[in-house]
């Protein structure tokens, strides 16, 4: 078959210039069925011994078109899909394709849907990291906080379905602002999930930061510095843990981030450890954001007015957003009709991938599966 | 305690009424391409002449036409003399219709200026395009993908093959003569073994 | 014949010792029964005890509180598909689990439930189990060879070399354990009745003699222990989030639960070792301390309470069930296992009940507790690296365990050494 490389071909292609019999070097095959490598990702590595000599990532696993899926769509029949692509951070994807779209349009949303935005989506970076934290470490080995880390997203996907009706896929908003106003309630059930999961996040790390075996599995593994993290165009929490104090939210705010008083966690060494540690803390200061913006919603309409049938001038137009797992892009090209020219999604995940075999080369087999769940890769953004 | 959400339907706070038009912002006007001068645009004009066809402003954002002979001496510039040291992305766009149907779109980023730049430049059919690899590690996934998506080869690119569709896959998607309902059948067949449109 | 069965009963040496063959093969049939008992009571305490760890119920449909998951999960194991890899080693594959199951009962042969309740005391007790046990290494090497595929033999012998490593360590602490029962009377033994019957003497269980070199030893041995038998922490080979699924990724089926049995069955042999060197095996605490016809009374009644404790417990929860008619079933299957447990508890409390069982309940409190541990370690803690994992072996645990053994061997020659010293 074509991609099972490893078995059909002969081994010069899959490691070119080495012959089975003269070294020791063992190709192994990881995936793309595989509990820990967070969906259908194929890794060959080859090893020499426990050490990794070379990886190679295969992918495309998941691709399902959606770029092309876009041109064949109306601009609003287009949302749904976005919510696919990091499907554990739908409304993030959401407000990255509606805020480029409104910029197409020159549509400017009203402040009240900007403050409901900005909790949902700081809602799902939560959530987005709570999945993020079970699983990297339950790959490592500790298998109980995951089951903490979901309990507590219950609260925010509860949260999500009575705003809108799903927990996932979420489609929350619309171009030009928000479907649906905050319902009864939702200001005491935000506030309550502000005031509940600090504690819970603190009970997190408890469990984790200090426990030595937890230091000595992350610390120094998938080492990565600040110069090759921009040279790979890897931006987020990756890029935050090797030293670089980058967030879109504060250097180019979008949807009312500048009313809100945050700070950004950096890491130092760019390993592993830091990425966790930079990934908690963004936790909490999401909490932050979440808990000024409810307090500070006010009144007004929920959307702006937009016509019927969304027909952007001719042009393009590139709009990104700090999603949870990096910058995620939207570059937009309309030639005047209803559906678009070309969607191009900038896909975090896709590009943060890519330093895979610079942060794994040199290291051992056991830390690949660690510095994968680092990176936070979601292949529904890697392969869209 | 939150409570889990009953079947019913969520009841909205009652937005403002639809008969004050006055509280919804007044509709911005409809973007326009402006043209774009500054330093950075006199600076390119200088070195590349006629090389770059147009420097406009587009929904605030600024963008770059340029020759594509020029386009990879335009981008390592942009990144040595100029500070644009991240390559945020890289993609194509296909106009079948018109003489030099490729688009070849780079989004280069300066950190230290917080600005980002979109450059562009039109290829041929079957013509090749320059690599940035050399200056941007990243971009080795993006051009394979390109290369995937449209059919557009990077002359110097260290591993060009496919990167989303299957190696063999004949026919590059995102062209837009490829039908969206269209599949390699002869893949298909051979891989999954069901015949395509199932 | 009959004589022969009823002498023994008179005897208070074990059965072994005593040469009777009938009681021999009694005591062997009630210690497999116990241990496979123990097995599948430790699949479902352990399920349940990290669910509730895990803020989530574990088993609860299979019968009452899921108290039938271990049959169901015992009876699939046995009707599932055994499969053999086409190219396998047909002889050795087959053998394989035999060796590890064969290795990991054996040791129990030694075991002392009570001063008399054991199959035999073997004057070299000790070293008889550390030698059963490190052959369960060679089942293991033997499963991976057999299996013809890379990835198992690699998880074959990354086991193994892990199990010998910490057999090392582990044996150290041993040897430290064995010296300390020569503290009071001049000669030590290796027989684990002697053993235990040295802390009686000595007036405290060997965890706490000479604090802190007994607890350190004890630590040690505990840690090793859990190396030894490829749980987690240190449980790398057999983990699933790894690449090299281990030794035992061919096997299924009936040959996986004898794999399975196998495992649990040593860490209850390495817990019992652990129990009789350090924790005082059958005795209750403060044997000497609380000593009297009184405090024996009192705590001779400990075991009969537990279990009518327990049975309370199972009655408490039975008035919880839901009383629709689908959960019927269950419910009455608790109150049954709880009317079990209670008559079992009355029974211990009965006088001439009670003086027999209580040795066997302190042990298995004991190795309960060991077990408990090993629950624990695995809900909490993250796997180590394998090149981490030897370096604890190595580097860490040896040198304690030497200088563990340096400290009992001084504080044995002690008033040699003051002697040498003030001449």
């Amino acid at each position: 078959m074509s991609d099972n490389r490893f078995y059909d071909s002969p081994i010069e292609e899959v490691a070119p210039g080495n012959t089975f019999l003269d070294s020791n070097e063992l190709v192994l095959n990881m995936g793309p069925q595989h509990p820990s490598t967070h969906g259908v990702l194929r890794v060959i590595l080859k090893l020499d011994g426990e050490k990794v000599n070379g990886i190679e990532c295969v992918i495309g696993y998941l691709h399902r078109g959606i770029e092309k899926v876009a041109e064949h769509r109306t601009w609003a029949q287009f949302g749904p899909f976005v919510d696919r692509l990091d499907y554990t951070a739908a409304v993030s994807n959401s407000l990255g394709y509606c805020l480029a779209v409104e910029k197409l349009l020159g549509v400017e949303v009203p402040k009240r849907a900007q403050y409901l935005r900005v909790i949902l989506t700081e809602l799902c970076r939560l959530a987005s990291h709570q999945v993020w934290l079970g699983t990297h470490v339950l790959d490592i080995g500790a298998v109980t906080p995951l089951f903490y880390a979901f309990r507590d997203r219950e609260d925010i996907l509860n949260v999500f379905e009575k705003y809108c009706g799903a927990r996932l896929t979420t489609h929350a908003f619309r171009i030009g602002g928000c479907r649906w106003d905050a319902y009864a309630g939702f200001a005491e059930q935000v506030l309550h999930i502000c005031d509940d999961l600090g504690p819970k996040i603190d009970e997190y790390r408890d469990l984790i930061t200090g426990n030595r075996i937890w230091l000595q599995r992350t610390k120094n593994v998938g080492v990565i510095s600040a110069e090759d993290c921009i040279a790979y165009g890897i931006t987020g929490p990756v890029l935050r843990g090797s030293g670089v104090e980058w967030d879109l939210r504060k250097k180019q705010p979008y949807s009312s981030y500048e009313d809100f008083d945050f700070d950004i966690p950096i890491g130092t060494a760019g390993d592993t450890f830091d990425r966790y540690v930079v990934r908690v803390e963004e936790m909490h200061q999401s909490i932050r954001i979440i808990r000024q913006a409810t307090e500070g919603l006010m009144e007004g309409p929920i959307i702006a007015k937009v016509p019927k049938v969304i027909k952007p001038p001719v042009g393009e137009v590139y709009v990104s957003i700090e999603a949870p797992k990096g910058e995620l892009g939207f570059f937009l090209v309309s030639n005047g009709s209803a559906m678009p020219y070309r969607v191009r999604v900038r896909p975090p995940s896709f590009i943060n991938l890519q330093a895979l075999e610079k942060m794994a080369k040199g290291s051992l087999v056991a830390d690949v599966v660690a510095i994968i769940g680092t990176l936070d890769i979601v292949l529904g953004e890697v392969d869209r | 305690m939150p409570e889990v959400p009953d079947g019913n339907p969520p009841n909205p706070v009652p937005a403002q009424a639809a008969t004050t038009p006055a509280a919804a912002p007044a509709a911005a006007p409809k973007p326009v391409p402006q043209p774009w001068d500054c330093e950075l645009v006199q600076q390119l004009k200088n070195s590349y002449g006629s090389g770059i066809h147009d420097a406009a402003t587009f929904a605030g954002q600024n963008y770059l036409v340029v020759d594509r002979a020029v386009c990879h001496d335009v981008l390592l510039y942009l990144y040595q003399q100029l500070g644009y040291t991240s390559l945020t992305d890289l993609t194509a766009v296909h106009y079948p219709k018109d003489e030099l149907p490729f688009e070849m779109v780079w989004i280069l980023f300066s950190m230290a200026a917080n600005e980002r730049v979109r450059v562009k430049a039109r290829f041929a059919d079957g013509e090749s395009a320059p690599t940035v690899t050399d200056r941007w590690v990243g971009a080795n996934w993006m051009e394979r993908e390109v290369y995937d998506m449209f059919g557009i080869r990077f002359t110097g690119h260290p591993d060009l093959r496919r990167i989303l569709m299957p190696d063999e896959w004949t026919g590059h998607p995102l062209r837009k003569d490829y039908d969206p309902h269209k599949q390699d059948e002869v893949w298909v067949r051979k891989n999954l073994g069901i015949e395509s449109g199932q | 014949m009959i004589q022969s069965i009823l002498r023994y009963l008179h005897s208070d040496v074990t059965p072994g010792v005593a040469g009777n063959l009938f009681w021999v093969v009694v005591y062997v049939l009630l210690v497999f029964a116990g241990i496979s008992v123990g097995v599948i009571f430790m699949n479902w305490f352990e399920r349940k005890i990290m669910a509730h760890m895990q803020v989530r119920m574990g088993p609860m449909r299979v019968g009452p509180h899921g108290l039938l998951q271990p049959i169901a999960d015992a009876l699939k194991l046995i009707i599932k598909e055994d499969l053999m890899p086409a190219n396998a080693d047909k002889i050795v594959f087959w053998f394989a689990p035999v060796c590890v199951v064969m290795t990991a009962f054996c040791g129990f042969i030694v075991v002392p439930f009570g001063p008399t309740h054991a199959i035999t005391d073997m004057n070299i007790g000790v070293l008889f189990m550390l030698g059963v046990s490190s052959l369960g290494v060679l089942g293991v090497i033997m499963a991976g060879w057999a299996s013809n595929s890379h990835y198992p033999l690699m998880g074959s012998l990354r086991s193994g070399a892990q199990m010998v490593s910490y057999e090392i360590a582990m044996s150290m602490t041993v040897v430290s354990a064995v010296m300390m029962t020569s503290m009071a009377t001049g000669t030590g033994t290796l027989s684990m009745i002697g053993i235990v019957q040295a802390q009686l003497q000595q007036h405290t269980w060997f965890a706490f003699s000479f604090f802190p070199v007994g607890l350190t030893a004890l630590g040690v041995f505990s840690i090793a222990m859990v190396a030894e038998t490829n749980r987690a922490p240190f449980d790398l080979p057999e983990a699933e989030s790894e690449l090299v699924a281990g030794f035992l990724t061919e096997y299924s089926g009936f040959r996986w639960s004898l794999f399975f049995l196998a495992e649990y069955a040593g860490m209850i042999a390495v817990s019992s070792i652990a129990t009789t060197l350090w924790l005082g095996g059958w005795l209750r605490p403060f044997p000497n301390l609380l000593g009297g016809k009184n405090w024996d009374t009192a705590f001779s009644l400990v075991p009969g309470i537990t279990f009518v404790a327990l049975a309370a417990l199972c009655l408490f929860y039975f008035t919880r069930m839901p009383s629709i008619r689908a959960m019927r079933a269950d419910a009455r299957g608790l109150a049954a296992f709880g009317g079990v447990l209670g008559v079992i508890g009355i029974v211990m409390l009965l006088p001439g009940v009670r003086v027999r069982v209580q040795d066997i309940y302190w042990f298995t409190l004991k190795v309960g507790f060991f077990m408990y541990l090993y629950i624990w370690y695995r809900t909490t803690f993250p796997r180590y690296r394998f090149d981490q994992l030897m370096k604890i072996g190595w580097k860490v645990l040896l040198p304690i365990s030497i200088g563990v053994v340096i400290m009992t061997a001084l504080i044995g020659v002690r008033q040699e050494l003051l002697a040498l010293v003030w001449r």
